[in-house]
């Protein structure tokens, strides 16, 4: 097998660098992280012709090469270690054409590595549009390296970016800034001291704040070649090195670059005009929202009814089908409602990533944290922190990494403090059964009130995120500095093709990722429900039909349910639950939405299967599981478990209680504490507590 | 008088004079806010905060108090 190429495909965020990787690579990619962090690794491979390979691997965007996150030293650690497994033979640069002179910044400090640095300018075919020309062959020239033109769009351009990539050995690596004039005396120092290294790569290792596996910075500092620079000569000198190569960005671009700016009045700044204003701004803003939660609720329910309905069906085939015991129990009552419990979740989040997708590929986000930035810093958070906010309505996990891009460290604690409140999928299952149940389905003013109660229950949930964050504010004592700074892209249709790989990629992986615990925790469960203790789990048969023996009016059903349900409170989960009845019992609940909720600590999607499993040991009927909660009766006050009272209580317990291990492990890792998550559990789940014990107390 | 980035009014523009480096982000450095270019205000939210420009070719939103540190020259 020949050797593949390595290629590192790198550029500034929004120069439609993931839709060249797209291109490139197809749906041939695979969605990792780097080791010990959080940071998504993408990688795939890329057939080249004449049977060569490439692995491609898509960093995260980064302004340049001065690191001021996680994500953005993932690029430099891997471009200064020459020893790991995916250092590029070849580095492709991204850029915009409308933006390159500000993508070059990022260009010649790669170059500068001595790597061989393919050009790639994108949406190539806006150039006309814009005004733009361009002296290829001069820039070429200019650079010392291959230049291609690419329309990731039209698909234009990217052969030839391939033809480059399997030629890569003819492109030069000679440096094109040399960075060692803003300081000549201390880089001829730097230079004695360490003769064999290059020097920017030294430069680069002094002024990052990155640990480097294969170099020492120490090492460098402490030599007694030269005197350490403070900190703030060392960022005087990060000034100088940015002008610097500026001016010779400017001369390179002078010579090859010409803008006709009287064909350049565009879309751009008439859009901005109304969804920047201040009025119509704000008004299209909650307008999208409203239409995006309406859209989710009434779209998904139709899949939604169709998976339920299939697993209740799948459930009951498997138990007439297969020979009976215990095998096929664990199979129809454990496993495929568990499994149940996981797909029906598929259409909702497939539907919220597709809105989120579609925000975030036309710049519309941008716009959002701008209207937004003034008014969340009210409450401790960033116009940033809307995006964590925003995404957080799918899952809270990528919602805590969002937070990276956040400058000021107190405005990210908070942000990530606050984020799991926003109602993230893994609550919809739960809204959306228990809207079912106990919201009429009706409409009023054109609106269905089931819609409006889960959007209620969105905008309950980013209140209460910030309200905390508000009160947060107060509490934290942090010394702040903000240095919000934010690129506006320019507005895109967006590709249908990076959409649904976006799509795909994260619904899968939040279906595997949940569908482990999930289906384990029924599995448990089945168990637990399906065998017991003592005389009274094993003799259930006995015991209940002499406590109906002198009752002649019972029918053979009937008796057969009484048994089922005798033998459930015995199980081990009965017991259990029975345990912690007294402290559910005031929210409105019974033991089996107090097991519900103890399994949904792990994850909250669980409720679902878990009610779903509870509910289908011992029933023969093939039932929904809407119809099984719908058919519960309340073990202390009578009469349907699922009342309004109760219903609300349990909504309003799911909306505030902190019920995800993931989410909790995410936040020690992004916060280096455990601190911070053991504040969110107790505080989360005692508010929610206290909240669902009013409701019920309340309403009932 | 001493003029910044945040006097700008809706449509003017200006060119960037030096400015003390300390405050300054580097990252808005490099995005292009540099002494000698040129720098539109394209449009404010609410109370001024935060500002929507085109610094030389870059549309960014800064907020205001960073804005507050940049010395301009206005062209009229």
């Amino acid at each position: 097998m020949a050797k593949q190429i390595n290629v590192a495909l790198i550029g500034n965020p929004n120069t439609g660098k993931t839709s060249v990787f797209n291109q490139l690579t197809g749906l041939n990619q695979k969605v990792g992280n780097y080791p010990g962090i959080t940071v998504e690794k993408k990688e795939g491979i890329c057939k080249l012709p004449r049977g060569l390979k490439a692995h491609i691997l898509d960093l995260p965007g980064t302004y340049s090469l001065n690191a001021s996150s996680l994500d953005e030293n993932v690029v430099i650690e891997l471009l200064l270690n020459k020893s790991d497994k995916d250092y590029p033979d070849v580095a492709v640069v991204v850029s915009d054409v409308e933006n390159l002179k500000r993508n070059l910044l990022l260009f010649t400090q790669i170059k500068d590595l001595g790597i061989p640095t393919i050009l790639v300018i994108n949406m190539a075919d806006r150039m006309e549009r814009k005004g733009i020309s361009l002296d290829v062959d001069l820039l070429e020239e200019r650079l010392n390296t291959k230049v291609v033109l690419v329309s990731a769009r039209k698909n234009t351009g990217i052969d030839e970016l391939k033809e480059a990539i399997i030629n890569y050995r003819h492109i030069s690596d000679e440096p094109c800034v040399n960075a060692s004039v803003i300081a000549p005396e201390y880089f001829d120092r730097l230079r004695k001291a360490f003769p064999k290294q290059s020097l920017y790569k030294l430069w680069l290792v002094i002024t990052q704040d990155v640990n480097f596996g294969n170099i020492n910075r120490k090492e460098i500092t402490n030599s007694d070649y030269f005197d350490t620079k403070s900190h703030t000569e060392l960022k005087k000198l990060q000034h100088k090195e940015t002008i610097l190569r500026y001016q010779f960005i400017n001369g390179v671009l002078k010579e090859t670059m010409k803008v006709d700016a009287s064909s350049a009045k565009d879309l751009r700044s008439r859009l901005d005009r109304v969804l920047t204003h201040k009025v119509w701004g704000y008004t299209i803003f909650f307008g999208i929202l409203l239409l995006i939660f309406q859209a989710i609720y009434s779209w998904s329910s139709y899949p939604m009814d169709l998976i339920d309905e299939t697993f209740a069906f799948l459930s009951e085939w498997t138990k007439t089908t297969l020979p009976a015991g215990a095998f096929t129990n664990l199979i129809a009552e454990g496993i495929i409602p568990g499994l149940g419990g996981i797909v029906i979740f598929i259409p909702q989040i497939a539907f919220l990533f597709f809105f989120i997708s579609i925000l975030e590929e036309t710049g519309y986000m941008s716009r959002v944290v701008f209207l937004m930035d003034r008014i969340m810093r009210k409450f401790g958070l960033s116009g940033k922190s809307v995006v964590p906010l925003v995404s957080g309505t799918a899952c809270a996990i990528p919602a805590v990494m969002a937070t990276r891009n956040i400058e000021s460290w107190k405005e990210r604690l908070i942000t990530i403090l606050v984020v799991p409140f926003t109602t993230c999928s893994a609550r919809l299952p739960v809204y959306l059964i228990i809207i079912a149940l106990v919201i009429p389905d009706r409409a009023v003013w054109g609106f269905n009130l089931q819609g409006l109660t889960l959007m209620l229950l969105y905008l309950l949930g980013f209140g209460v995120a910030i309200g905390s964050a508000w009160i947060l504010n107060l509490i934290l004592n942090i010394k702040n500095r903000s240095h919000f700074v934010i690129e506006m892209p320019n507005y895109k249709m967006p590709m249908g093709k990076n959409i649904a790989i976006n799509v795909v990629e994260k619904t899968k992986s939040f279906v595997f990722g949940a569908g482990k615990i999930i289906l384990a925790i029924s599995i448990i469960l089945w168990v637990l429900a399906s065998y017991g203790p003592g005389d009274n789990f094993s003799n259930a048969n006995q015991i209940v039909s002499e406590q109906y023996n002198d009752q002649n009016n019972i029918s053979e059903a009937e008796l057969d349910e009484e048994i089922a349900s005798f033998k459930l409170k015995n199980s081990y989960i009965g017991i259990m639950g029975r345990g912690i009845e007294p402290v559910v019992a005031p929210l409105g609940y019974d033991w089996k939405i107090g097991i519900a909720i103890i399994s949904s600590f792990a994850a909250r999607e669980v409720f679902v299967g878990t009610l779903a499993t509870i509910y289908s040991v011992g029933s023969d009927e093939e039932e929904t599981i809407k119809n099984r909660m719908a058919a519960e009766i309340n073990p202390i006050l009578g009469g349907p478990l699922f009342t309004f009272a109760s219903g609300i209580s349990l909504l309003l317990f799911y909306a505030f209680a902190m019920q995800c291990m993931s989410t909790l492990a995410i936040v020690k890792k992004e916060t280096n504490t455990w601190k911070w998550p053991v504040l969110q559990l107790v505080v989360m789940t005692l508010f929610a507590y206290f909240v669902a014990l009013a409701a019920f107390q309340l309403l009932k | 008088m001493k003029r910044t980035l945040a006097d700008l009014k809706r449509g003017e523009r200006g060119i960037i004079k030096e400015f003390s480096e300390e405050n300054i982000p580097l990252k808005l450095l490099e995005m292009g806010c540099l002494p000698g270019n040129e720098v539109e205000m394209l449009q404010m939210a609410p109370f001024r905060d935060p500002m929507y420009l085109n610094i030389n070719g870059s549309h960014l939103a800064i907020r205001r108090e960073i804005a507050l540190l940049i010395e301009i020259d206005l062209i009229s």
